[in-house]
């Protein structure tokens, strides 16, 4: 049982929280061409070693930013994402 | 010195007092130059290098393998193969390998131990019969062997499972399809190994890929933990390592890496005489011939390479499994394990020339490689030897995530992958 | 009968004796004997048959490491395969079956396969069985493998408990060097677990003469358990840690008597790990004998059970260790000669048939003796250090694999650490765990020679005593060239076994070293897995059965819907009403009084997820396919939200309420996943300040009064509304005051008749259902279930989101191409609608179908097909199928390719292998116009 860390609730049980993506995978408008909306859509970076990644703590419905191991599976605290106040 | 396998064989080495085995394959220096070489010794990767030779007259060929050949999930899974599948193109594609399967015993002379016991996917409610019966229909039409079993049919091939009335999953029938089974996942890397080492391909052990050689443009080889070698072609048949490779190859993949657990019990005397799976209940399993319960669910849906699952994920799928077959709580657990999986977001996987040229992708069957293995290895070889796509392969090239024509297997079958 | 019992001494109360049986006959014992001591005593030898070659054997060990001896055990009414005989405590009126076994352990039928052990090598499987094929051989191959038989007919087995914990220290072994961790950690004023898998604590102090701080062993243990008890810590004996998990959880299995077993998973902020060594044979010709035993295990036997294993004992070694077995069995009355290599000397050969009658050494000197004890060194214990990715170190003076250097949070001490002499262990305490100091044992310091099997080693030489592994069969690997350690291990099957290899693994890489010219450290280990030790299913199951496994939901009237009889259904993980009433002939009655008159019907689960905020319109016009922005207050608009690969991920109705405030309806399967993209966007694309989003599926009960008579129902019910067409047109929306709480009304209709959704608090829907169901019976309609407003809207062509979708279809195929050209802004998915695919021309495309071979409704699931092709092939498929309500004739539902321009042709469907026909039409069977919206 792993224990993430949400930046709002704090240090949870792995069930509780949801793999949202790569960090900085950001959406192309709608005018792009074919390859880089299949980049943003199905390609991933899938580090293996350090990784920047999205996840969504459930119970509150949060979305943030951590960073995580993929082999040694140590993962630092999260972080609240940026966005406008 | 004996090289054929045979119960003769054994009788005249049993009497020899096994002197005269010989290897089951070579451990040849790497030599500075192959016409191909095919990175992960894996099922997939052996069987492609076996294919090139046998089917393609191209011997000239170096597996390169980081660790110990099928020591990654060839050697992890839980031995089920099967085709039953929802799109003409994934039948086409597993049903190939179960062919092929039936007569590999033989082809390699070497036994797989392939035990076509059937294989039971459970409906639990109406609406799940409803995507039974399409499947079985889809797959009747695209020429396997597929039948919709109803309660007593379940009862027939289970007759342990939960049917009492407080069942949380009760068996109102399902997918049934008789000439899936398990086989031996050591005896099919071995096998094919053995083979291709006939054949004249090298087998490279504890050889790690470091860097792709790129010269104007292509691919020309690799350089490895035991120094460079340069080949026309190469392929990558690494699994859930594909976009460490890639990288190095300098693009990414639609694929995601994840632990894949199973676990097997302490054997017991014969109890469970076919494969199940309950998508409801988030669990499969298989006895094994040596009395083992193999069991194996869902992922631990956390990025990961690190071959290792955790607790929730492995309760979860023995509550699955002790609440379809109470009589299993008498079990023990023996030993758990995990693979790394290359999930694509399709579940169907890739195969084609990689964005590098003369890099050549066999990835992303996700959970469900090993059933594949014998058409992985002749497609990819048919591929390399001959540049060009088998029909069976076309549609699983990467190109599909451009044109939008993914092969979705868990949204036709309206079965979670 | 050699073993005897010894009339004094031990742990044994001899004022409670008991029996159990084993293979049918009785066997006595006292309380506290365990299984296996009480099997010793009573001099029967043979208590297994190995797995392959079915040779007989005896008692090994005298603890997990027991490769030999597993009983299937009855208990009363309760049953348990493959136990270990020796961690189970002796009790009265066990029936105990050896396993594997036929008809017992002493007369085995198949004992005649050892004759042919020369054809049957490790891996022979693998090289025969090609004709006819396997499936010829598996049948009489499976029921000879196996170890124990589940028992069908017995009472399943009790749930497991299960425990979360927290911690500052665990301690894996109480043993002394465990017991000192866990009292220094204890006084420094930490919480502390001290677990130990035998039936008490003590570890070797409870069989080994030994002297700490000038105190014999047994007194400075009691006053240690008294202390322990002073001081809080948890003590657990029974109880095996199994396994260390990612972040630092580490979980035990404990074994209690008056109940199942529990699991505790633990999280401290140390794990000191003293889990002791495991002894391992020697290597010699029928060292698989019964009588060949565990010098360890003997002297445990000994002191503990006072079970003396033989008259005349040859004691095998290469350690000091047995300095003191030999000495104890002397003063017990036995003749021992020991035989230790450390001075040259080393057993080639065990004589006898069935039990060992004696040994040959290497010199050809032959000694007569019924027991031969037998200690080949200690492997540390160092699974749980591995399992966590603990580096190991061979230390060769040693002779066992330690830990490298401790792991963050993990440390290990003791004979786990490759201290094997208590003193030495002892005096490495203080720098291990950072202690001010420790007790101070006398022990002779641990003095070990190599003894490895060798190749060529002559006769057969047991390596893996469970899995009849050789020194032969490890030569073969080599010969095979099967040289890494995991080859090896997969060919032999060696450490594969229950026991997993505790006393086999280091014999056999040893070994394979010695063939290939690599050291014991360069052929390495295999990877330590969990569980060290077997754990039941039903710990790790828990209470996770049953209604408590993916619990269904309830609606808020649900005791109603019981009172009328209901018959329910698991749709989407919520229990609803199939049906009212047993009869599946009631389905299509209660949608003909539908329409005839009025239904009504709980569509609590459809989700109602509030959008809010002066945002709110644009982040839903993103949101959705359709525009939304144009919506009036007081209006809804049904609509789509896509997936970005331009997928319908669900459909719904949006109500705005007034200018920032919006619900947006959602399937009732999908209101999570709905819920998780609403909220994923906003954090996504607009400030916190602008939008909330609140989901209140669960909180809000919605009942849908259907039917021409919806009206006076609702008028009848107390609501009043203006519910004239002018006042409350069809797709707006309204609150009222109802009794304590605000109701809103939805004048939406899912059945294509006058319809309105009565949205409640759930707290409240009861008192409203009484009052709407009264209503609805004097207007003649009454309850109706989810099956037959399948019916009603199929007969509109409504569409169900992953019923007569899938997870291609896209909004195009379902006959909406309007808001993809009109629309203006960016939308989820929009990208993907212009892909090749999205516009390839032969999609599958919603359709209506109606039977065209008289033979009633299509089956759900039949797929049409293209015959005109070389093979035929599947051109789409039903997804729904009813017999008509208003329409007077079976409908259903399609995907076919094409289909939007094939209206009015034939085509042929295939079902399980028969063959229907169907004619194609639009997917809208009853009033097109929309005319009985307003009946």
């Amino acid at each position: 049982m792993q224990i993430f860390s949400c930046p709002f609730c704090g240090p949870r049980p792995e069930p509780e929280f949801h793999f949202g993506g790569d960090l900085g995978n950001d959406r192309p408008g709608p005018d792009c061409t074919a390859e880089a909306w299949a980049e943003y859509l199905h390609f991933r970076n899938n580090p293996r070693g350090t990784a920047e990644e999205i996840w969504l703590h459930v119970p509150c419905g949060e979305l943030f930013a951590m960073r995580r191991d993929t082999v040694t599976m140590a993962a630092d605290p999260g972080r609240a994402l940026g966005g406008q106040p | 010195m004996t090289r054929h396998y045979s119960a003769f064989s054994l009788l005249k080495e049993g009497l020899a007092s096994q002197k005269g085995w010989m290897k089951a394959w070579e451990s040849p220096e790497p030599k500075p130059r192959y016409d191909m070489v095919i990175v992960g010794g894996g099922g997939h990767g052996l069987a492609t290098a076996y294919y090139l030779a046998k089917r393609h007259g191209i011997t000239d060929v170096a597996v390169v393998e980081k660790g110990w050949l099928g020591g990654g999930n060839t050697g992890r899974n839980t031995t089920v193969v099967r085709s039953n599948y929802f799109f003409p193109e994934s039948v086409r594609l597993y049903d190939m390998a179960l062919k092929l399967y039936e007569g590999l015993s033989r082809e390699l002379n070497y036994n797989i131990m392939l035990s076509q016991r059937g294989m039971i996917s459970l409906a639990h409610t109406p609406a799940e019969m409803e995507m039974a019966a399409r499947v079985v229909n889809a797959m009747q039409i695209n020429g396997t062997d597929a039948e919709l079993f109803g309660p007593e049919d379940v009862k027939r091939v289970l007759p342990i499972y939960n049917f009492g009335p407080k069942a949380r999953y009760p068996a109102l029938g399902g997918v049934w399809q008789g000439r899936s089974g398990t086989a031996r996942h050591d005896a099919v890397a071995w096998g094919y190994a053995r083979a291709a080492s006939r054949l004249g391909v090298h087998i490279l052990q504890r050889c790690e890929v470091t860097e792709f050689l790129v010269e104007g443009g292509r691919c020309r080889g690799v350089v490895t933990s035991r120094g460079t070698i340069r080949a026309e072609k190469v392929g990558l048949a690494v699994a859930g390592h594909s976009s460490q490779m890639a990288a190095k190859a300098g693009f990414r993949l639609p694929i995601t890496s994840y632990a894949l657990q199973a676990c097997v019990s302490e054997p017991v005397k014969p109890i469970l005489d076919t494969v199940v799976l309950s998508p409801g209940a988030g669990t499969y399993a298989s006895q094994s011939d040596k009395g083992e319960m193999v069991v194996g669910g869902g992922l631990d849906r956390i990025p990961s390479y690190g071959q290792r699952g955790n607790l929730p994920v492995l309760e979860t799928v023995l509550s699955g499994l002790v609440e379809m077959f109470p009589a299993f709580r008498q079990l023990n657990l023996m030993r758990q394990w995990a693979g790394i999986v290359d999930v694509v977001p399709d579940s169907s996987p890739i195969l084609g020339e990689s964005p590098l040229p003369g890099l050549y992708l066999n990835c992303g069957w996700g959970t469900g490689g090993f059933k594949a293995i014998p058409a992985g290895g002749v497609l990819l070889a048919h591929l390399m030897a001959t540049g060009q796509h088998h029909d069976i392969s076309r549609p699983f090239d990467l190109d599909r995530f451009m044109t939008g024509r993914l092969i979705d297997e868990a949204a036709g079958s309206g079965i979670a992958h | 009968m050699t073993a005897r019992r010894l009339p004094q001494g031990g742990e044994i109360d001899r004022s409670r004796p008991l029996s159990f049986t084993f293979d049918g006959r009785p066997v006595q014992g006292f309380h506290g004997d365990t299984l296996a001591s009480a099997l010793l005593a009573s001099g029967e030898r043979i208590l297994g048959r190995s797995f392959k070659y079915r040779r007989p054997r005896g008692l090994w060990g005298a603890g997990t490491e027991e490769p030999n001896v597993y009983a299937d055990v009855t208990d009363g009414s309760r049953f348990r395969p493959n136990l270990r005989v020796t961690l189970e405590p002796a009790r009265d009126g066990l029936a105990l079956r050896s396993a594997n076994t036929s008809p017992s352990a002493r007369a085995d039928r198949t004992g005649f396969l050892d004759l042919f052990a020369r054809f049957l090598p490790s891996a022979f499987y693998y090289k025969t069985f090609f004709r006819p094929n396997w499936h010829f051989y598996e049948p009489a191959i499976r029921r000879m493998a196996g170890l124990g038989r589940i028992n069908t007919a017995a009472h399943p087995a009790p749930d497991g408990d299960q425990l979360n914990h927290h911690c500052d220290a665990v301690v894996v072994g109480a043993g002394p060097v465990g017991i000192v961790a866990a009292l220094a950690l204890a006084r420094a004023g930490e919480s502390v677990v001290l677990a130990d898998d035998g039936s008490r604590i003590g570890g070797s102090l409870l069989f080994r003469a030994a002297r700490i701080d000038g105190q014999a062993g047994a007194d400075w243990l009691a006053g240690a358990e008294a202390e322990l008890a002073r001081l809080g810590v948890t003590v657990l004996p029974r109880t095996t840690a199994f396994g260390v998990y990612d972040h630092g959880v580490i979980a035990l299995n404990q074994r209690r008597d008056d109940g199942p077993d529990r699991l505790w998973r633990v999280r401290p902020r140390r794990i000191v790990l003293a889990a002791g060594a495991i002894e391992r044979p020697l290597p010699f010709d029928a060292n698989d004998l019964p009588g060949v035993m565990s010098a360890q295990a003997a002297l445990s036997y000994l002191r503990r059970q006072a079970v003396l294993p033989g008259q005349r004992i040859v004691i095998a070694t290469n350690n000091s260790s047995t300095d003191e077995v030999a000495a104890a069995m002397a003063a017990a009355g036995a003749g021992v000669t020991v035989i230790d290599a450390r001075k040259g000397q080393q057993v080639a050969r065990a004589l006898g048939r069935r039990e060992v009658t004696g040994v040959v050494l290497e010199d050809g000197t032959r000694i007569g003796c019924d027991c031969v004890l037998v200690s080949g060194g200690f492997a540390a214990t160092i699974h749980l250090h591995a399992q966590a990715k603990g580096r190991l170190h061979w230390d060769d003076r040693r002779l066992s694999f330690v830990p490298e250097a401790p792991l963050p949070g993990l440390v290990t001490v003791g004979a786990a650490a490759g201290h094997f002499s208590l003193a030495e262990a002892f005096a490495a305490l203080p720098a291990a765990l950072g202690l001010a100091g420790a007790p101070v044992a006398e022990t002779a310091p641990y003095d070990v020679t190599p003894v490895w099997p060798r190749p060529e080693q002559k006769g057969r030489v047991w390596i893996d005593l469970q899995h009849d592994v050789t020194a032969k069969d490890v030569e073969l690997a080599a010969r095979e060239n099967m040289v890494s350690v995991e080859h090896l291990k997969r060919y032999t099957t060696l450490g594969m076994a229950t026991d997993q290899g505790k006393t086999s693994n280091l014999a056999g890489l040893a070994l394979m070293g010695q063939l290939t010219g690599r050291s014991i450290p360069e052929v390495g280990t295999t990877t330590y897995r969990p569980p060290f030790a077997p754990v039941p299913y039903t710990s790790l199951a828990g209470l996770r059965g049953g209604p408590r496994m993916n619990p269904v939901r309830r609606l808020a009237c649900d005791g109603r819907h019981r009172a009328e009889g209901a018959c329910f259904g698991d749709y989407g993980g919520w229990l609803r009403p199939a049906h009212y009433g047993t009869d599946e002939s009631a389905i299509l009655a209660e949608a003909k009084m539908a329409r005839a008159s009025v239904g009504l019907f709980d569509a609590s689960p459809l989700g109602k997820i509030e959008v809010i905020g002066p945002d709110a319109a644009t982040f839903l016009d993103f949101i959705h396919y359709n525009t939304v922005s144009t919506l009036k207050p007081g209006h809804c608009r049904y609509g789509f939200i896509l997936a970005e690969s331009g997928v319908v991920y669900d459909d719904g109705v949006l109500v705005r309420l007034d200018d920032h405030r919006f619900v947006v309806s959602c399937s009732s399967a999908h209101v999570a996943g709905v819920h998780g993209l609403l909220e994923e966007w906003r954090q996504d694309r607009f400030p916190a300040a602008r939008i909330a989003i609140h989901d209140a599926t669960a909180e809000t009960a919605t009942l849908t009064v259907s039917g021409p008579k919806a009206r006076e129902t609702l008028a009848a019910a107390g609501i009043n509304a203006d519910l004239s067409d002018a006042a409350f047109p069809h797709m707006t929306v309204r609150w009222h005051g109802h009794g304590e709480g605000a109701l809103r009304l939805t004048r939406v209709s899912f059945t294509g008749d006058r319809s309105y959704e009565v949205s409640v608090r759930q707290d409240l829907a009861p008192a409203l259902w009484d009052r709407l169901v009264a209503a609805a019976r004097d207007q003649g309609g009454g309850p109706i279930g989810i099956e037959a407003l399948m019916i009603l809207r199929a007969e509109k062509g409504f569409i169900v989101i992953g019923k007569d979708t899938d997870g291609m279809t896209r909004p195009m195929d379902l006959g909406v191409s309007g808001p993809l050209a009109a629309k203006k802004v960016d939308f989820l998915g929009r990208r993907s609608l212009h892909t090749q695919e999205a516009q390839r021309a032969d999609r599958n495309q919603l359709v209506g179908l109606v039977p065209a071979d008289g033979l009633g409704p299509l089956p759900v699931g039949a797929h049409g097909i293209d015959l005109s092709a070389a093979t035929p092939r599947s051109i789409g498929y039903v997804t729904s199928s009813h017999p008509g309500a208003a329409v007077g004739h079976p409908i259903a539902l399609g995907l076919i390719e094409r289909g939007a321009t094939r209206h009015g042709q034939e085509i042929t469907l295939h079902h399980l292998g028969k063959r229907r026909r169907a004619t194609i039409c639009p997917p809208c069977f009853l009033d097109p116009k929309g005319e009985r919206l307003h009946a």
